[in-house]
């Protein structure tokens, strides 16, 4: 069991192996299964993945409540038409309509890949999808990363939490972002300790921030924070190849959003009673829907 | 608090599941099929008790659907989700939700199900601890801790010497590599609960066995939850 990032790029420089397959090894250790069946069960994940994107930028597809949905599908039109330049460029912004995609899906109960949550099922999709269609990266090496993220992810569950209700919005699209910025970097060429670098940049970036849905759906904020954690993610992703550094690093970022999280008020933490959900609109909207069900 | 437990790659990435939450719908899937399995049966009746964020925020996320569905034996991307509870009328399953107070230590995801069923009766408790990863934390009041995605083994017996000794004899024979043991008991000189984790699949044969024993109360096979 790998119990720290620093353990995964110390296993990856001694033996001269990519992160994604120590991660991989690990797996194939912990289950007992081989290594073939593990990554067709990685490639199931990806074609949900990729499904559940296609399908939120098809159409304009809405939530259950009603309260939130076509948003992706509206920024996916709107970077199709000719002449449009986005002021974040090509790939953030396809990889914004692509995150927010998924996580409207997700709010019309549709199906999707958790990764590490539903509310923050969008960043990795969105950030890989993305890397794939504009730098020509191969499924197989997708599936690579999405190892890799895994590896990643699997630290921070078990150094701190990947729930928004034990440990706020930090918890579930940073950890996202972070882990999808390891995995982007490594796609990119990056070595194993830029990748550690780029994780605890991102979630150095997305710490504190808590976890406030309005009416309690996993709507609002949630489907335009996977925008954001897939431009946090490129940030951390550009600085690391870059050569930058993290000056704290990766595991004590995580600890300390793990101590955050563990500190943070009741009221941020997935209960629907602080942030943006107690805002007059908030409270407004969560009236709103709860009334009109039970009149149904 | 941090999770020691093992984790798998497929539990960060995954499960493969329908919207719109992972710990209030994935998560709450799971504790309902637990619960289905260690009642052996389909409930006829379930109480269903919803703690902290589950109490809070659960209808928004689901959860009521997502448990009943669990119950139903639907698995965490089953689309049927959405339309459980009508489902479980038409079943006859007859479902009660309450907001219920499990303790200062419970995790805000936690819920308790009460479950009956052709004079069979279950209390079981356990918190959706994120992603979709779930913890039973108690069964019939006594504490127990495990994570569903093992073959698990559930035996509550007389609280005597020599009977963890019978039940792994009985799996050496049936060739069942024990991954986690935890015993436990509400007091002394009371019926004991054991929780085997196992790596191999429980023959029903080794249930039955077990059955026979004197003193052995209730045994349950529960079958590892997968998504």
């Amino acid at each position: 069991m790998i119990e720290s990032i620093a353990e995964m790029v110390d296993l990856a420089e001694n033996q001269g192996l990519p992160l994604h397959e120590i991660a991989l090894r690990a797996e194939m250790q912990h289950s007992g299964r081989k290594r073939e069946e593990l990554r067709e069960r990685m490639r199931e994940r990806l074609e949900t993945m990729r499904e559940s994107v296609e399908h939120g930028l098809a159409e304009p597809v809405m939530s259950l409540s009603g309260l939130s949905g076509g948003n992706a599908h509206r920024l996916w039109n709107w970077l199709s038409e000719p002449g449009c330049e986005p002021i974040t460029g090509p790939i953030l912004s396809r990889a914004v309509a692509r995150a927010m995609a998924v996580n409207e899906v997700n709010a019309g109960m549709g199906c999707i890949v958790a990764t590490p949550t539903a509310g923050s099922a969008g960043i990795l999709p969105g950030v890989l999808l993305t890397l794939q269609e504009m730098r020509g990266f191969s499924d197989e090496q997708l599936v690579d990363a999405l190892f890799t993220a895994a590896g990643i992810g699997g630290v921070i569950f078990r150094r701190a939490s990947v729930s928004g209700a034990a440990g706020g919005c930090q918890a579930e699209t940073g950890s996202a972002a972070a882990m999808a910025a390891g995995a982007a970097v490594e796609l990119l060429g990056g070595a194993p300790r830029q990748s550690a670098h780029a994780v605890a940049m991102t979630l150095k970036n997305m710490l504190g921030l808590v976890c406030d849905p309005v009416a309690g759906l996993v709507e609002i904020p949630c489907v335009k924070r996977n925008a954001a954690g897939a431009a946090q993610c490129f940030i951390a992703v550009d600085l690391a190849l870059a050569g930058v550094e993290s000056v704290i690093p990766a595991d004590e970022v995580i600890d300390a959003m793990g101590a955050i999280g563990r500190r943070m008020d009741e009221r941020f933490k997935e209960t629907a009673r602080g942030g943006l959900a107690a805002t007059p609109t908030g409270r407004r909207l969560a009236r709103l829907i709860w009334e009109e069900k039970r009149e149904d | 608090m941090p999770h020691r437990r093992s984790i798998s790659a497929f539990d960060i990435i995954g499960p493969i599941m329908v919207g719109p939450s992972s710990s209030h719908t994935a998560g709450a899937v799971r504790l309902g099929q637990v619960g289905r399995a260690v009642l052996g049966v389909q409930p006829k009746e379930a109480l269903i008790g919803l703690h902290g964020s589950f109490a809070e925020t659960g209808r928004g996320h689901g959860t009521d659907r997502a448990l009943v569905a669990g119950l139903l034996g639907m698995d965490t991307h089953d689309p049927r989700i959405r339309d459980s509870l009508d489902i479980a009328r038409e079943k006859g399953m007859r479902v009660a939700f309450e907001k219920v107070d499990l303790g200062e230590d419970a995790h805000p995801n936690s819920a308790r199900l009460h479950l009956k069923a052709w004079g069979r009766e279950v209390v079981i408790e356990g918190a959706s601890v994120g992603g979709g990863v779930v913890e039973i934390t108690q069964i019939q009041g006594f504490p127990v801790r495990f994570s569903g995605k093992y073959d698990t083994l559930i035996v509550v017996a007389e609280d005597r010497p020599g009977t963890i000794n019978i039940v792994t004899g009985l799996m050496l024979d049936h060739r069942v590599n024990v991954a986690f043991l935890r015993v436990g008991r509400k007091q002394r000189g009371g019926d004991a609960i054991m929780v085997y984790e196992t790596d191999d699949h429980i023959p029903e044969e080794l249930v039955e066995a077990l059955e026979d024993f004197h003193w052995v109360r209730w045994v349950r096979h529960v079958p590892p939850i997968m998504g």
